[in-house]
């Protein structure tokens, strides 16, 4: 069974439908992310099943429970992780972990919590002296402090530096590994493709489409390319037979090999025997970042 | 602990971590009784108030400048940026509802500014020999109602500032005028009709009034009661009405 359901959510600013028709539904212990470029209806889904927002048309609900009617209820089941939110500038950690536990029926070892997420020598720094990746680390902590089954992390990442972001990362599958369902939203395909078991891909306020990272390249083609340098002059000719190939194309002294199916093997199969070797190969496949372009028509960052 | 008890003795800590604010609204009341319990001129009975000196007059000035402070100072202030940075809309997402919140800061307001009231009242029976409340309870609902008004006027501050900042700015300059007719610069009792009228009209000179009324032993005046009610009902209104948590 499910522990979010959203079903055909509308949510509308004025006269402007920012989520207009979205529907995915949630597994126990799933990392779900929501991905799509800025302003595209994201912060808006997650904040109605937060109970934030009350939603214009659709049903939500999160483990059994509607968000606008048993919102008590909710606020005990559900930590969130907000985007741009920040906490009193001179409330130290301590503080911070103390106060938010004290609000929950059951709430988690805080001082756990603080040992995973490498915050137990900042315990008496003020907030306002945390760096980046702390203050996420300690928003992190505090979705985290109520013991909840699920954590809404909206835009987790962003404004980390690469290591903070790979240490993140870590913890996640960490949380998840305890039995918390995490719903994710995030404009960064790597964090998508790393973390996530499936994806809801949103644009414009519309589900476009939902489906494992795998398989959402997977959806666009198989296409791949091979990129190299060959050590002796080679017929194009000899590579254009090969079945898996659709295209040869010379780029300075690389050659760029465009195919579908086992392309690797029959492209080497053919360059051994003709005593060639292929220097600097590499080899591109469909990413992500291709699918959403060919999913929306433009690229995640726009 | 209560969350509410435990979310005020957090607030109580990061306002005693505000050196400016708890100087203002703690400390600075008391000293300006002191400087002005100094003048000399100030300790001499004086017929034309009735006997009474002006620094009897000046200590419910005092008391009332000093809920003015919290409500126009802190409390609007910390409301607004607290809003502006997003921690309300932060406790939204935990089972602490924001209301809460808000009866920890007036909470807090209420006691730290009663504790002020009281030293400031001692410091006047002390050193200047003020007499005491002559009708206690009536003190206690007349300061009630003075804080009621003040800390509505200060929290429909926040509900309409934009940021910490403008809250900071407007509270500011309606603190001038409030204590204006509160007679911080010039006692009711040396103001014309016209600015008396005025004066009884406004949360802090029918505060001060009520106040002055019940150290002399007296009721306070419906009149003032009623200014003070009406206050809190407007602006306490206008303030649930525009109120946002983010």
């Amino acid at each position: 069974m499910a522990i979010i359901e959203v079903d055909g959510l509308v949510k509308r600013y004025g006269d402007r439908t920012v989520v207009d028709g979205v529907s995915f539904a949630v597994e126990p212990g799933e990392i779900f992310g929501i991905l799509g470029p800025n302003g595209a209806g994201k912060t808006t889904t997650v904040e109605c099943v937060e109970g934030l927002r009350t939603p214009d048309g659709g049903a939500v609900q999160v483990c059994g429970i509607n968000p606008r009617h048993d919102t008590g209820e909710l606020r005990q089941l559900l930590g969130a992780q907000l985007q741009e939110s920040e906490l009193p500038d001179k409330l130290t950690v301590r503080e911070a972990l103390e106060l938010f536990s004290s609000f929950y029926r059951e709430p988690a070892d805080w001082r756990e919590l603080v040992d995973t997420l490498r915050l137990d020598d900042k315990l008496g720094t003020q907030f306002r002296r945390l760096s980046g990746g702390q203050k996420q680390r300690l928003s992190i902590a505090l979705a985290l402090v109520g013991n909840p089954r699920v954590a809404v992390l909206d835009e987790l990442t962003t404004g980390l530096d690469p290591q903070a972001r790979r240490d993140t990362w870590d913890l996640i599958e960490d949380v998840r590994d305890r039995g918390v369902t995490i719903l994710l939203v995030t404009h960064f395909m790597e964090e998508a493709e790393r973390l996530c078991d499936r994806l809801a891909v949103i644009d414009s306020g519309r589900l476009v489409a939902l489906d494992t990272p795998a398989g959402l390249v997977a959806r666009i083609d198989d296409r791949q390319r091979i990129r190299f340098r060959p050590s002796a002059p080679l017929d194009h000719a000899l590579l254009t037979a090969l079945p898996e190939v659709t295209l040869v194309e010379r780029a300075g002294n690389q050659l760029v090999v465009t195919g579908t199916g086992n392309l690797l093997l029959a492209v080497t199969t053919v360059l051994a025997r003709n005593q060639v070797v292929a220097a600097d190969l590499r080899v591109e496949q469909t990413s992500l970042e291709d699918a959403f372009v060919a999913l929306t028509g433009r690229p995640v960052e726009a | 602990m209560s969350t509410l008890s435990r979310l005020t003795v957090t607030e109580t800590r990061l306002f005693f971590r505000e050196p400016m604010i708890v100087f203002f609204a703690l400390a600075f009341p008391p000293i300006l009784l002191a400087i002005f319990g100094a003048i000399p001129s100030f300790r001499e009975p004086d017929q034309s108030l009735g006997g009474l000196r002006v620094i009897d007059l000046y200590v419910p000035i005092v008391v009332a400048m000093s809920l003015a402070m919290f409500a126009l100072n802190s409390l609007s202030q910390l409301f607004a940026s607290y809003r502006e940075k997003g921690v309300l809309r932060r406790m939204r997402t935990t089972p602490v509802k924001p209301a809460m919140m808000l009866g920890a800061q007036l909470l807090m307001s209420t006691i730290l500014s009663v504790l002020t009231m009281a030293v400031v009242l001692a410091v006047g029976r002390l050193a200047f020999d003020v007499r005491l409340p002559g009708q206690p309870a009536a003190y206690l609902l007349g300061y009630l109602l003075a804080a009621l008004a003040m800390f509505a006027i200060g929290l429909l501050v926040a509900s309409l500032a934009p940021s910490g900042k403008s809250a900071t700015a407007v509270g500011t300059v309606l603190f001038f005028p409030i204590v204006f007719f509160a007679g911080l610069w010039l006692p009711r009792d040396n103001m014309n009709d016209v600015l008396r009228t005025i004066s009884d009209l406004t949360p802090l000179g029918a505060g001060v009034q009520a106040l002055q009324d019940a150290t002399a032993g007296h009721w306070p005046q419906p009149l003032h009661l009623a200014v003070m009610l009406g206050w809190t009902i407007v602006a306490g209104g206008l303030a649930a009405r525009y109120f946002r948590w983010e």
